[in-house]
């Protein structure tokens, strides 16, 4: 770590550094105790530090109270989860360090608040056990009666102490947390960062210090996959959206609230989902796509609306963060069990885009491609993210936002003649012309739910209802003939594909490493544009002799997850399987691996 | 990295441009131009003479034909933008007024003309108009109540007289009806008009009223369906034996507790504006919002306005 400096007035001894290439920390504690703040420091210092991040945290879906986790994976080389296994443990509380100590590695060391921590001596061979009075020390640091305050910055500093993390840095990210608080605030986080850096912990603990990053130079910048999505969305060119609040996706609508106005633009917080996803259509109607979105529920409440969106070719963008359900579920937990729904929820034949980001970085881009689809192809897209890229921190190469950041201003210069619905269009591809649009030959277009000729004006005809379903159809088989087809992580032929989708990409990459390092003949493919599926996935699975689809819903009664079935229905191949979990956590990778020797080995016996 | 990028055209190349015509050069819609499908509503339905009196308005007030936007919901009532040559929307059952609110919002330079029927308004809409109401949200909303589910042919509506026999209370409606003037005072509606579509000067003039208002302003209208409700309206109607009462003119439009009061009367009750109140619109609240945000970011293009907030995140 060539760049740190060890606090020179500090009068610790020179610590021993071993050098490693990546860190898993995992902090423990209560959702008010500040943990987020600990590890959303690590992951910007990261940031900064041209090292890769990922993060996972857990939150209860109480408002006070309930145990919470967050865990940083830091490291110099490419980090594509969050990790299986913690190299360090911060326990705040007994429970804290009775529940996780399994997730720690035999060997790893578990740093805890010995305040209120008694460590159970039958682990004291398995672990590295560190005590250190975190709370007493944070109040003879910062004074005051002040209960718990304080105390993650206390911890963040032991942290930085044990892996030799940059001070200067640190200190900065502090105080730009703090900025605009009053001075004391900043001060009294420094004396406690300070203090805890002092602690002699190096004494006590083998100490680490990052190997030298080789990321090429240039700027990365830190947040999570809703920040990301919803600034994509802003680049994009949208100006206005509509919501109703639910978890996790009201950090979605309040960015946008706060945002849009900036931009000229506006989110408004609806009566209810309907109202909300109505609003959108109505604003998109008015000339520039809009969004709404929401979380299980509130999902379920929109598809009529959706559906009309479709059947109007009314362009839209619908963001669905994932979470545990059915019905109100696991609010706060991860499960990628709504793509059934943003496929094909509603009533009648009603074809629309989903597409799904994979990673922080991707929820930016995503974004911007689900906008430009609703607009070329007039049709809604439904963005499905999850609560575990919503919540997860990662760094990336900094967006080049001069070149990304697109104008939707719509176009109200007169036409001739206007049908919005013209079936000569070629793939049936039609555009939404904005209202106070003249059109010269007075015939006006109407925009509408009921099966409609070629003006919009209803009709019952069979002919017609034909036509406009092919049409509808037609221009979403276009897109997938457009769309690139995915690349293959790994070599193009092998014994095992991995599939996956969403947050899962990384796990997937990492399994399909760790399983060739092991001498198996493992790749993957992730899928981003989910319906349409792109044209060439076939020639793909050809290359392998299993295809697994890994997701994080239920295995149906059938045996195989949503995805899983929908490419059984569409590729008829036998060798498509599924290999899911509903626990509404992400995918370790050893699990990942585990699962697919299971099957192997299942399928051997069948044999 | 992006699949699809920006560069399409933003309209098809089929689409043929037409001149920008000067407003003198333009000319007042008559009625033949206004007009589109002919209705689909029975002979004799009330709801004819509320069309007739909308082209009348977009005649009178020389509304270009490119900005009339009519958006409706679902019911016969709400069949109302087939009828009109304009940007026209058939939109969900109930649904009508959040979508309406979504243009009102967007585009300043419509004035956004809703209309429906009882069970869009009241019923499966109704936590709609409250929230429209309160927000008040500028634009007009004719509910045309004929007091009974046309379009499915005879099932009780929200304002279904009590006793009222349908085919889903066969013995006689026995749930209190909605007394939509009241329902929409205490939302914090800031115009609130009954009119009957057998009056139609009086439609004419509440319809002109509630345009000019700055802010969401209801007209109920009644709109006698001669097929399944024959009658209901016969007590308002002089040529039918009753009586037309316009609200006094002592009227006090501004108090609430009066426009509760004159609600109250027993049916057909009083015509004309029952209450209209200003009250800043959320049109214009918004736009101070972002009045203010863009003055801060004064000459910055969108893409450094965006990079602030990345410049923050490194």
């Amino acid at each position: 770590m060539s760049d740190s400096t060890v606090a020179s007035a500090s009068s610790v001894p020179q610590p021993k550094f071993s050098k490693i290439s990546e860190a898993v920390i995992r902090i423990a504690g209560n959702s008010q105790d500040g943990i987020q703040a600990i590890g959303g420091f690590l992951a910007r210092l990261a940031g900064r530090s041209e090292q890769e991040v990922m993060t996972f945290m857990t939150i209860p879906s109480t408002i006070s109270g309930g145990a919470s986790i967050f865990q940083v994976r830091i490291g110099t080389g490419e980090v594509l989860s969050s990790g299986d296994d913690a190299d360090v443990l911060l326990a705040f509380y007994q429970e804290s360090y009775r529940n996780h100590l399994s997730s720690l590695r035999k060997g790893g060391i578990v740093l805890f608040d010995s305040d209120h921590v008694e460590p159970d001596p039958s682990k004291s061979s398995e672990f590295h056990h560190v005590g250190v009075p975190i709370t007493s020390l944070t109040v003879e640091a910062i004074g005051g009666t002040a209960r718990d305050k304080g105390k993650n910055i206390y911890a963040l500093g032991l942290i930085a102490r044990m892996f030799d993390l940059n001070l200067a840095k640190l200190e900065k990210l502090i105080s730009e947390r703090f900025a605009g608080k009053d001075e004391s605030v900043t001060k009294n986080a420094l004396s406690a960062f300070h203090a805890g850096y002092a602690y002699n912990v190096s004494g006590l603990v083998e100490t680490f210090q990052f190997t030298d990053s080789s990321k090429r130079a240039g700027h990365q910048v830190v947040m999570n996959g809703n920040e990301a999505l919803a600034y994509g969305l802003i680049a994009a060119g949208v100006r206005f959206g509509a919501g109703y609040p639910i978890t996790p996706w009201s950090d979605i609508m309040e960015l946008l609230r706060r945002e849009l106005p900036k931009y000229g633009g506006m989110f408004i917080q609806c009566e209810d989902e309907i109202a909300s996803i109505s609003m959108a259509i109505g604003a998109s109607y008015s000339g520039r796509v809009a969004v709404t979105g929401s979380s299980g529920p509130g999902i379920s409440l929109k598809t009529e609306a959706l559906g009309w969106a479709v059947m109007a070719e009314i362009p839209l963008i619908v963001v669905d963060v994932q979470r545990g359900g059915p019905s109100t579920g696991m609010p706060t937990n991860v499960e990628q069990s709504d793509l059934n729904i943003a496929c094909f929820g509603g009533h009648g034949d009603s074809p629309r885009v989903v597409i799904a980001p994979s990673n922080v970085e991707d929820c930016f881009y995503v974004a911007i491609e689900a906008v430009n689809i609703a607009r070329k192809y007039s049709v809604p897209v439904v963005l499905v993210t999850d609560q575990a890229i919503a919540t997860r921190i990662e760094a990336f190469e900094e967006p080049d936002l001069k070149k990304l950041c697109q104008d939707l201003a719509p176009d109200l210069s007169p036409v001739q003649e206007f049908k919005p619905y013209d079936l000569q269009a070629p793939d049936g591809i039609t555009r939404h012309l904005a209202p106070g649009t003249r059109i010269a030959s007075g015939k006006y277009p109407i925009v509408t739910g009921l099966e409609h000729d070629e003006l919009g004006h209803p009709t019952s005809s069979p002919k017609l209802h034909q036509q406009m379903t092919d049409k509808r159809r037609n221009k979403l088989k276009a897109l997938a003939a457009e769309w690139t087809t995915p690349k293959v992580y790994g070599p193009p032929e092998g014994d095992v594909l991995l599939v996956g989708w969403g947050s899962s990409q990384g796990p997937l990459r990492e399994a399909v490493e760790k399983a060739r390092a092991a001498g198996d003949s493992y790749s993957s493919l992730h899928i981003r544009l989910l319906n349409p599926l792109p044209n060439g996935l076939e020639d793909i699975f050809a290359g392998y002799n299993h295809v697994f689809v890994v997701e994080l819903n239920d295995q149906g009664l059938y045996g195989y997850g949503q995805l899983a079935g929908i490419l059984r229905a569409r590729y008829c191949d036998p060798k498509i399987r599924g290999i899911n979990k509903s626990d509404g956590l992400t995918w370790k990778v050893k699990e990942i691996l585990q699962r697919v020797k299971e099957q192997l080995t299942t399928l051997k016996q069948k044999n | 990295m992006i699949n699809i990028t920006n560069e399409f055209p933003p309209r098809l190349s089929t689409l043929k441009p037409a001149p920008i015509l000067p407003e003198s050069e333009r000319k007042g819609l008559t009625k033949k131009e206004t007009a589109a499908d002919h209705p689909t509503w029975c002979p004799g339905c009330g709801d004819f003479s509320v069309l007739a009196l909308y082209f009348k308005l977009i005649e009178k007030r020389a509304i270009w034909h490119e900005k009339i936007t009519t958006v409706a919901g679902i019911g016969c009532s709400s069949r109302f933008p087939y009828f009109v040559q304009g940007h026209g929307v058939h939109f969900i059952h109930g649904r009508a007024l959040p979508f309406a609110t979504g243009l009102s919002l967007t585009r300043p330079d419509l004035h956004v003309f809703v209309f429906g029927g009882d069970g869009d308004a009241f019923s499966i809409g109704g936590n709609h108009l409250t929230h429209a109401a309160r927000k008040n949200i500028k634009m007009t909303y004719v509910i045309m109540d004929n007091q009974v589910y046309g379009l499915t042919k005879k099932q009780t509506s929200p304002t279904s007289p009590l006793g009222f026999k349908s085919k889903t209370d066969m013995w006689g409606a026995i749930d209190h009806p909605i007394n939509p003037v009241k329902q929409l005072v205490s939302a914090g509606a800031t115009f609130i008009a009954r009119t009957t579509s057998t009056n139609p000067k009086h439609v004419l003039e509440m319809m002109e009223a509630a345009m000019d208002h700055d802010g969401f302003s209801v007209i109920q209208c009644l709109s006698e369906c001669v097929e399944f409700f024959e009658g209901a309206f016969d007590s308002a109607n002089p040529r039918k034996g009753g009586a037309f009462t316009e609200v006094p003119a002592d009227h006090d439009k501004t108090d609430e507790f009066a426009a509760y009061k004159l609600a109250a009367e027993p049916f057909p009750g009083k015509f004309g504006i029952h209450y209209q109140v200003q009250r800043e619109t959320k049109n214009k609240l918004e736009a101070d919002i972002t009045g203010k945000a863009r003055e801060k970011f004064k000459g910055l293009e969108d893409w450094q306005i965006l990079q602030r907030n990345f410049d923050r995140m490194k």
